[in-house]
């Protein structure tokens, strides 16, 4: 990807006033006053009437999204997360409760104006939802063809986004003989050739595996951080959070478990559900271990001690090597690190392997050493 | 065979041609709105029209109930209104038209309704409208499914074209009825059935080949 196009072609259309005006579908939807992409939900209910009965989906969400930010929505399945997305763009209307979009009630609008409002949001989809009777081109030309764009400007637009997410020359391709990263790409690509302000993504990278996983998502961050706009993401794995969320939601149930900034949330897990989430990206107790480790110190024999500090990202902690080493004293081995910088807050636990002695519970309890610090167990010594 | 009865066949299957070619052709074209129509208006689409959906599917439900030669006969009166008269090629273009609408409309229907609803979302969400939707969402992405199903309305309509020499509309059907059956004349029963054979293959064949390229894409 190049920049120079980024800067050409791609700048921040909502701080261009000039280009919004020559551009059609701006003319058409001339971004309300300080539109930037931000998104608030006010006590948000949704209840489906369904064969079985009515289904609380989503049960009073009151979250603000600032403009700008990633900002992810977790939980498992069935935990209201594509409810509350498609509140957004009114795929889906809140039985209760308000969703501002750029300060406008999203349940307000007219039939003009929410065709309006989604020009201004972009969606992507798990299963991508790629016209298979239309070329890659025509399915990312049909939101400016809907919107009467002139041709000649569909083209060079089209072009452009294609450009944007690496899908250049394919253009006469049918979706069908597209990978299924190319595929999401498309439909990146179709959400964005509206130059919208927000980007809603809806388990985007579920059907992905890993390797086209980090590069849809790195390509969401490229967009994030050069077009300014805000990204609204649905997953239910953490790890895509860790990658490039700035903020996170989670929900359970229909409500929410926590929020807050990414690096809080991954240091200092409140919520049980959150606990869960997080799980499979921590790593337990090494398994030779695991088998050795015994609850008390070993009597009339010498024994080691297994220590586990761990850093939530708060204060100004950091990994002190000389500190640790001191206080632990000759002999100290790492056996495990499960550490990570989010955000530029370390966050994380490693576990040693030290001499045991009397006074090891005090001395550790230091603050200094790191936000929380605990004996695991103990096991035999081996020297 | 005689130069007569060769003539008599020729002749026979143009009218055919003109029977099943007029007919299917207004089926297609009353018969795709119906199915859109059915669509859009049932429960959960994109226009809230429950009574008017369910007007029009028992209609169409009605009209499919009816066997075709008593439909033939019941329609006289308005065949009339159409055509001015009833007998003849035309005025069996009317009941027939009748009949394949219906049967087209809920095949139709069928193909539209199996279109992906994430699609139809995804095209709400980039901004398209109820038109919009049905113009580049419903009907491409069921052509493949319209026309198979426009290839099975041609080939049941050329097997009720047959009967439509009871109002002497003449065709293929009636030379096999007249000739072939009443007059024990087996040649021209197995010709007339021959040729009905491969129209009938054609027509398939064509609608097969158009359906696979349709997928191929
Ligand atoms: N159209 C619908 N009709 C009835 N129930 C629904 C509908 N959509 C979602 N639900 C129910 O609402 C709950 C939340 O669904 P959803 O928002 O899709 O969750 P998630 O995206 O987190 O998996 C689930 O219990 C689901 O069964
Ligand atoms: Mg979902």
């Amino acid at each position: 990807m190049n920049t120079a196009f980024f800067d050409a072609a791609f700048e921040v259309p909502h701080r261009t006033p000039e280009r919004v005006r020559n551009d059609a579908v701006s003319t058409e939807a001339p971004p309300s006053k300080g539109a930037s992409g931000s998104v608030r939900f006010e006590a948000v209910r949704k209840t489906y009437l369904s064969s079985a009965g009515p289904v609380d989906a989503l049960k009073g969400i009151s979250v603000d999204i600032p403009a700008g930010t990633i900002f992810g929505i977790i939980g498992r399945s069935g935990a209201g997360k594509s409810s509350l997305l498609r509140t957004v763009n009114r795929l889906e209307r809140p039985t209760d409760g308000r969703v501002l979009v750029d300060d406008e009630d999203v349940a307000a609008l007219d039939e003009d104006d929410l065709v309006r409002l989604r020009r201004r949001v972009g969606m992507i989809f798990q299963h991508f939802n790629l016209l298979s009777a239309k070329t890659v081109f025509a399915n990312i030309a049909l939101p400016l063809v809907v919107a009467k764009v002139p041709r000649e400007d569909i083209r060079q637009r089209v072009a452009d986004v294609l450009k944007l997410v690496g899908l250049e020359g394919k253009e006469n391709t049918y979706p069908s003989r597209l990978s299924g990263g190319q595929k999401q790409r498309v439909g990146i690509a179709r959400a964005l050739v509206s130059r919208p302000q927000i980007l809603l993504c809806d388990e985007a990278t579920s059907a992905l595996d890993p390797e086209t996983t980090l590069s849809i998502l790195k390509l969401l961050k490229d967009i994030n951080r050069r077009l300014g706009l805000t990204i609204v993401l649905i997953t239910h794995e953490m790890s895509v959070i860790r990658e490039i969320c700035d903020e996170v939601l989670i929900l359970e149930g229909g409500e929410v478990a926590e929020s807050g900034d990414v690096w809080q949330v991954f240091g200092n897990p409140r919520h049980e559900a959150t606990r869960a989430l997080l799980a499979p990206l921590s790593r337990g107790l090494p398994a030779d271990l695991a088998e050795l480790i015994r609850p008390a110190p070993l009597d009339g024999q010498p024994c080691r001690a297994i220590v586990e500090l761990s850093f939530t990202g708060t204060g100004d902690n950091e990994l002190d090597l000389a500190r640790i080493s001191t206080a632990l004293g000759i002999g100290a081995r790492l056996v495990q690190s499960d550490l990570d910088r989010i955000q530029g807050h370390l966050s994380g636990r490693i576990l040693m392997n030290v001499p045991y002695r009397n006074d090891l519970a005090a001395v550790i309890s230091n603050p200094l050493l790191a936000n929380h610090t605990r004996i695991v167990g103990y096991v035999a010594a081996d020297d | 065979m005689s130069p007569q009865m060769i003539d008599r066949l020729w002749h026979a299957f143009l009218d055919t041609l003109t029977m099943v070619g007029a007919s299917t052709f207004i089926a297609l074209a009353a018969g795709i709105p119906l199915a859109v129509f059915l669509v859009m208006s049932a429960q959960g689409g994109l226009i809230q029209a429950p009574r008017a959906n369910r007007l029009i599917g028992g209609l169409i439900n009605g009209f499919r109930a009816t066997p075709f030669v008593v439909l033939m006969v019941a329609l006289l009166p308005f065949t009339r209104l159409v055509t001015g008269t009833t007998i003849g090629v035309w005025a069996a273009v009317v009941p027939l038209s009748i009949s394949a609408t219906p049967f087209f409309a809920r095949i139709a229907e069928v193909s539209l309704r199996e279109v992906d609803h994430g699609l139809i979302e995804a095209a709400q969400a980039v901004g398209c409208r109820r038109w919009h939707i049905i113009r580049h969402v419903l009907l491409p992405e069921a052509l493949p499914g319209l026309v198979g199903g426009f290839t099975i309305t041609i080939v049941s309509m050329i097997g009720a074209s047959a009967m439509a020499g009871v109002i002497g509309a003449g065709g293929l059907g009636d030379v096999a009825i007249r000739y072939g059956y009443q007059r024990f004349d087996t040649t021209v029963m197995l010709v007339v059935i021959a040729i009905l054979i491969v129209i009938v293959c054609a027509v398939q064949f064509a609608g097969d080949f158009a359906v696979r390229r349709l997928r191929a894409r």
